[in-house]
């Protein structure tokens, strides 16, 4: 029989229904797989009680007939979502100790749905890296090697727990969030499927906020019909976060039928960067291919903004992390420093702050407050603002043209060695998120989608992009490419 | 645009953040670094356009103004480092 913590949410949601497994058997194989994972570091608070309890309950419900989408369904939850009683710290000391009184909206949507909670993972802290080595608690390791080589790959950043996770069978899917491809970056580096939906589609209330006119949750999973799943139970309106959207959610995995005939899909020649591995370029070329046959129409697009969505990302994302992390003072939550006699509030703040937040979490503080500081504000931000007006009309054009979807490579390489960008400058690594971070700056939806590996047997993903509340559309295509590309490697077990 | 060591210095006081004095000169070259990344936006044209406040097209949303919650005391200052009497305590602020 297959290991229970390797079935698909779809999968295992049939085998419950049919009454082939419970949710406690399925929590338990899930359970003994992430506590035999300690060295991929995945996981960074286990909470066997509460995931036994909720499957307990999720039982119950399927026995009395009341079983809604995610019943009894163990996932793993990143660590930027509050969880009522759970230590939620966004990986950072500045959170240490941190355990929320309430249950952020995402999470509660999942539990409403029947989902049962594993534990909290691993990620860059506070959102702001993309290979999660910025975290308090240590690195996220990929379960993928380079061959025989034992050397430790990064699962991409900032969701490299939930990455990590998911590729290791630890649960049967993770939530994550994407500020500037966190979610789709990682999903990329390990083989599977992660969709940040449109900005406004799942509520912000109770994740620790980073850019809050960027961030967004989503589903990390192992097929395109378990993201259609776990999506819609995470989103829908909520009236504690003034940018949701009041906007019904469709039953997305209805939506999957794989036809695809007719559907016009964009290709960005701005995406063919200089310097890009062949292996890209082919994994490209092999996915437009692939929609072609399927009966889609291909068609060159341009988005003529787009080198400077990284720039433009590097003062926005910044300015409002300097803004939303002022909070963290060591007043109300989290460490406070110790003080020396004669310290002042300035001196706790500073010292508070100094001794909490990480390098990279300081520099892009500092860099935020620089570009929003009197006579810098018109030439840094506001600028940017307006490049970012210019970036979404972009998109904006190419919609009204007749695009259904566009078609780009998800990342510039696969998952590099953990340590090896160390002596680079920081710009090195924001390079990672080249392909992804336009889509947070225009606020559609993106999903990333295995479809390949490279020389090294390590897997390569694309990303298709859609139009804004049309995640139903854009899944559909998703599914199509993930049928006609047929990504079925998995890592070998080593941990 | 270049940034020395004393703007990097008020940066960091701005920002609430002690950075030892020998740590200020590499802190003022990575910020060079990432500005001179973000220099790239001079070349583009942005006459006439508006900065974004929405990325979706969405009026915040309004509601009469009136208590919602409260008398959650307790809650409030579970997760303080340091509550007394109901309150937070932090250093002597007024003299």
């Amino acid at each position: 029989m297959t290991e229970l913590n390797t079935l698909t949410l779809a999968d295992a949601r049939d085998k419950l229904r049919s009454k082939d497994v419970t949710s406690v058997e399925l929590t338990e194989a899930c359970l003994k797989a992430a506590e035999g994972a300690g060295a991929l570091n995945a996981f960074v608070h286990h909470t066997p009680e509460i995931a036994l309890e909720q499957a307990k309950a999720a039982d119950a419900r399927i026995a009395a007939g009341d079983a809604p989408a995610m019943c009894g369904l163990p996932l793993g939850i990143k660590d930027l979502f509050c969880t009522k009683g759970v230590p939620s710290q966004a990986a950072s000391g500045i959170l240490e100790g941190f355990k929320p009184q309430y249950e952020s909206t995402v999470t509660q949507n999942l539990f409403d749905a029947g989902a049962v909670m594993l534990g909290k993972l691993n990620m860059d802290e506070f959102a702001m890296g993309s290979s999660n080595e910025t975290s308090v608690y240590g690195n996220a390791i990929s379960p993928w090697r380079r061959g025989n080589d034992d050397a430790a790959l990064t699962p991409g950043g900032s969701s490299g727990g939930s990455a990590s996770a998911v590729a290791a069978d630890l649960c049967l899917a993770a939530t994550g969030t994407d500020t500037g491809g966190s979610i789709r970056q990682p999903a990329a580096f390990t083989g599977i499927v992660g969709i940040k939906p449109t900005y406004g589609r799942c509520s912000r209330w109770g994740i620790v906020a980073f850019a809050s006119s960027l961030d967004q949750a989503g589903p990390m999973t192992k097929s395109v019909r378990d993201a259609a799943i776990m999506l819609e139970a995470m989103c829908g309106h909520d009236p504690k976060d003034s940018t949701s959207a009041e906007l019904a959610v469709p039953n997305f995995e209805a939506m999957l039928t794989g036809d695809i005939k007719g559907k016009k899909i964009g290709i960005p020649k701005e995406y063919h960067m200089d310097g890009m591995p062949d292996e890209i370029e082919a994994l490209w070329a092999e996915g437009r291919a692939m929609l072609k046959a399927a009966g889609a129409e291909i068609v060159d697009i341009s988005l003529p903004h787009t080198k400077y969505a990284l720039p433009t990302y590097y003062v926005i994302a910044p300015a409002e992390a300097s803004s939303n992390l002022a909070r963290y003072d060591g007043v109300r939550f989290g460490h406070r420093a110790s003080l020396a006699a004669g310290d002042g509030i300035t001196e706790m703040y500073e010292k508070t702050r100094a001794e909490g937040f990480g390098d990279e979490v300081k520099r892009r503080v500092m860099v935020g407050t620089y570009v929003l500081s009197a006579g810098f504000y018109d030439a840094y931000y506001n600028r940017a603002r307006k490049v970012r007006a210019l970036i979404k009309k972009d998109f904006d054009d190419a919609f009204a043209a007749g695009i259904d979807a566009i078609l780009t490579p998800a990342t510039p390489s696969s998952a590099f060695g953990l340590g090896e960008m160390n002596d680079e400058d920081p710009v090195k690594m924001y390079l990672n998120d080249v392909f992804t971070v336009t889509v947070n700056l225009a606020g559609l939806p993106g999903i990333s989608v295995p479809t390949g590996v490279d020389h090294q047997g390590l897997p390569l993903g694309l990303q298709l992009i859609g139009r804004p509340w049309e995640e139903g559309d854009l899944l559909n295509t998703a599914y199509a490419l993930e049928s006609a590309a047929g990504f079925v490697a998995k890592p070998g077990k080593w941990w | 645009m270049s940034i020395d060591k004393d703007t990097a210095a008020r940066v960091a006081k701005l920002a609430r953040i002690k950075v030892e004095e020998d740590a200020l000169p590499a802190l003022a070259q990575e910020f060079n670094t990432i500005l001179g990344f973000i220099e790239q936006l001079n070349e583009v044209d942005v006459d006439g356009v508006e900065p974004m406040t929405s990325v979706t097209p969405m009026r915040l949303k309004r509601r009469e103004d009136v208590v919602t919650d409260g008398d959650q005391q307790d809650k409030v200052l579970a997760n303080a480092p340091d509550a007394r009497e109901g309150f937070f305590a932090v250093p002597k602020v007024v003299e």
